[in-house]
């Protein structure tokens, strides 16, 4: 193996994020750890409030100045040249060449980040035009290649229409064409589908999947739908409370949950007992008590343990570390090979 | 068996579109002749895509839009008749919860006044008792009683939609259409909300159309499903039967479209193209045929009558018989 292969794509060290809001400082990312390889889709799991897009926002540096900053850690990128660049430390200027161009972003709501006042074509002609320096004509017909690469029928007369004149998931290609269409290392995804029916989202999925097959591209995919999960990541890390709670390869996850948020989170899908409910049974999930952390305002201790069934007295006195489950897996719970049992 | 509590009949809601005095304009059909009845203490689903017109179904029930054509009885009372006077003391009868539980509370009023308007419009119990009736109430969703004195703001998510649920409560109704009251919540939040609503049916026995998007939340809380699309109903039939064994290729892509939380599965399955087809001009024959991978030509010629395929379960293709969807194409 060459050194180019061993180093991950995008390693995020000890990241924190902070926004400065009315009752003082709140840390919305309190270090996390997190690695990316090349051609692989790491899932980032967790609810309102757990960090998840702030940490994509900062990995973007997409966090508004004045309202907050990344306050420590670094963030290792190997760019397509093969150069690593700390993310943290790159100037504005350095960032543009980067965003759009090297790292992509897709968010949940196409309309809203798009131009109502362009044409699609126009819109993904400028990625082309702004970073890889091809001129007016040619980056017209890359806009209708990259079109025609996210299956929309007649590429050509579409990049004449405006985004109003699309459906949702339409939209959604029009903005993964826009994000692919100067050959992104690493594309993170926002909520990509939470939007669209299933039947579209099931579309959108199977063309990342293969589209991700011929780029090559390594995705962060950001979700809290651990059905969508299951389809699409190689490796998931679990937020809460600003934290990676649990982080392990997809299919070790969903087999052996190891800390009590996870596990709460698959109990709270519903899934029909058919026996139960032939004996007339009421069906009930296994709900998880409480609220999610208000970040403003973190309990002492584990960010869950006024929700945890497993709770005992040490779990409010300090944060857990990640402790390590098996190789590859890690879960930040003192009880982990109980909660797993 | 016993009369249902809600019957529809052929129900249509018809939007003209476009109409000018030199333009004869279009009509967007958001239902099309819809049928079907909620028993008592049953919890009906309705699924569908964007566009479907469940929303629209909800809404002409409890006449929050009117129906265009149709028939709405509840409790063998005729809804859709009433005239817009008589149509308050309905209102006590049949209620509705939303997506959006914080877009459908007053911010400027305290919860308490929010659960007590609704209390004294329906002229429920005494000034005196009710602000006991309002902490019951707070109770049985799983409040504090001293929510009441607080304001909209003040909850969160899945909080609002407890009061939501209260505020459809407080006026003792039978039948409560839930319009995605859980899918705007968190994976968490939402399966506390889902066992709040399965505790209510037992206790209250009351009667639900519950729309949705999420096939998993359906079939968990549904007794039954109706399937809609392009405001025409597909498929319906009790959700054992219909998860079990659809009989439209439509409820089969659905199906097969929901993400399983189980990645040791890749299941063969029927990806659909394309999108919803506009409602302003839908398909000839039966709506689903442009994105049907089973579609033959007579299914552009003949509108499939909704039919009994097997007990309770109705279906309205004209290969159902033929088409056999245990294993789909891939």
């Amino acid at each position: 193996m060459t050194a180019e292969t061993t180093t991950p794509l995008l390693d995020i060290k000890g990241l924190v994020t902070e926004f400065r809001t009315e009752s003082g400082v709140v840390q919305a990312v309190k270090g996390v750890d997190l690695t990316i390889g090349q051609g692989e889709t790491v899932a980032l799991v967790g609810e309102s409030g757990s960090g998840k897009s702030v940490t994509s926002l900062s990995v973007m540096r997409l966090i508004a100045k004045g309202v907050g900053s990344i306050t420590a850690g670094e963030m290792l990128f190997r760019t397509r040249a093969g150069q690593v660049i700390d993310l943290v430390k790159q100037p504005e200027g350095a960032m543009r060449a980067i965003r759009g161009n090297e790292i992509s972003m897709i968010f949940q709501e196409p309309m809203t980040s798009l131009n109502p006042t362009q044409k699609v074509g126009a819109q993904i002609a400028e990625a082309a035009r702004l970073h890889q320096g091809l001129t007016r004509k040619q980056a017209w017909a890359r806009a209708v290649e990259m079109l025609a690469l996210v299956e929309i029928p007649d590429p050509a007369r579409r990049a004449e229409v405006f985004p109003h004149q699309m459906s949702g998931g339409m939209r959604q290609r029009v903005m993964i064409a826009m994000a692919l269409a100067c050959n992104p290392a690493l594309l993170i995804a926002d909520e990509p589908t939470t939007a669209l029916d299933v039947t579209v989202q099931l579309q959108i999925l199977e063309l990342m999947r293969r589209l991700q097959r011929e780029i090559g591209m390594g995705i962060l995919f950001i979700t809290h739908n651990l059905g969508v999960v299951a389809e699409v990541a190689d490796r998931v890390a679990v937020m809460y409370g600003g934290r990676i709670v649990e982080t392990a390869p997809v299919r070790e996850l969903f087999a052996r949950p190891s800390h009590p948020y996870t596990k709460g989170l698959l109990g709270s899908l519903p899934v029909v007992d058919h026996a139960a409910r032939a004996r007339g049974e009421q069906l009930r999930l296994r709900a998880i008590p409480g609220s999610v952390v208000d970040p403003r305002n973190p309990p002492r201790g584990c960010d869950f343990n006024p929700r945890c069934a497993w709770v005992i007295p040490q779990c409010r006195e300090a944060v857990p570390p990640l402790l390590p489950v098996v190789p590859e897996h890690r879960a930040r719970c003192i009880r982990w090979n109980e909660v797993n049992g | 068996m016993a009369e249902p509590l809600l019957v529809v009949d052929d129900l249509k809601v018809h939007y003209p579109l476009g109409k000018t005095l030199f333009k004869p304009g279009v009509t967007l059909k958001a239902l099309d002749g819809v049928s079907f009845t909620v028993g008592r203490g049953e919890v009906v689903g309705l699924v569908g895509e964007s566009g479907s017109g469940k929303t629209t179904l909800g809404r002409a029930v409890l006449r929050l839009v009117e129906p265009t054509a149709g028939k709405v009885h509840l409790d063998g009372k005729d809804v859709t008749a009433l005239p817009p006077a008589e149509l308050k003391s309905l209102r006590s009868r049949m209620q509705i919860i939303f997506q959006d539980p914080y877009a459908s509370l007053n911010p400027r009023m305290s919860v308490g006044q929010t659960l007590g308007e609704a209390l004294m419009l329906h002229r429920i119990g005494t000034r005196k008792d009710r602000d006991q009736r309002i902490g019951d109430l707070l109770e049985k969703v799983g409040l504090p009683r001293t929510a009441a004195a607080r304001f909209p703001h003040e909850f969160s998510g899945g909080q609002r939609q407890r009061i939501g649920i209260a505020r459809a409560l407080a006026v003792n109704p039978e039948f409560i259409v839930a319009d995605e009251p859980v899918s705007a919540l968190d994976v968490s939040i939402q399966a506390q909300i889902i066992n709040l609503l399965q505790d209510l049916r037992k206790d209250l026995g009351l009667s639900l159309l519950f729309i949705g998007h999420d096939l998993s939340v359906i079939e968990f809380l549904c007794d039954r499903v109706i399937v809609l699309y392009l405001g025409r109903v597909m498929e319906m039939g009790t959700a054992a039967g219909l998860y079990a064994k659809p009989r439209h290729p439509y409820t089969r892509a659905l199906l097969d479209a929901a993400p399983v939380p189980d990645p040791t599965i890749r299941r063969e399955r029927i990806t659909l193209k394309g999108d919803l087809p506009s409602p302003v001009s839908p398909p000839s024959g039966c709506v689903f045929r442009t994105r049907c991978p089973y579609a033959i030509e007579r299914c552009a010629q003949v509108v499939p009558p909704l039919e009994e395929a097997a007990n309770g379960h109705r279906v309205a293709c004209i290969q159902s018989h033929e088409l056999d969807l245990s294993n789909p194409l891939a």
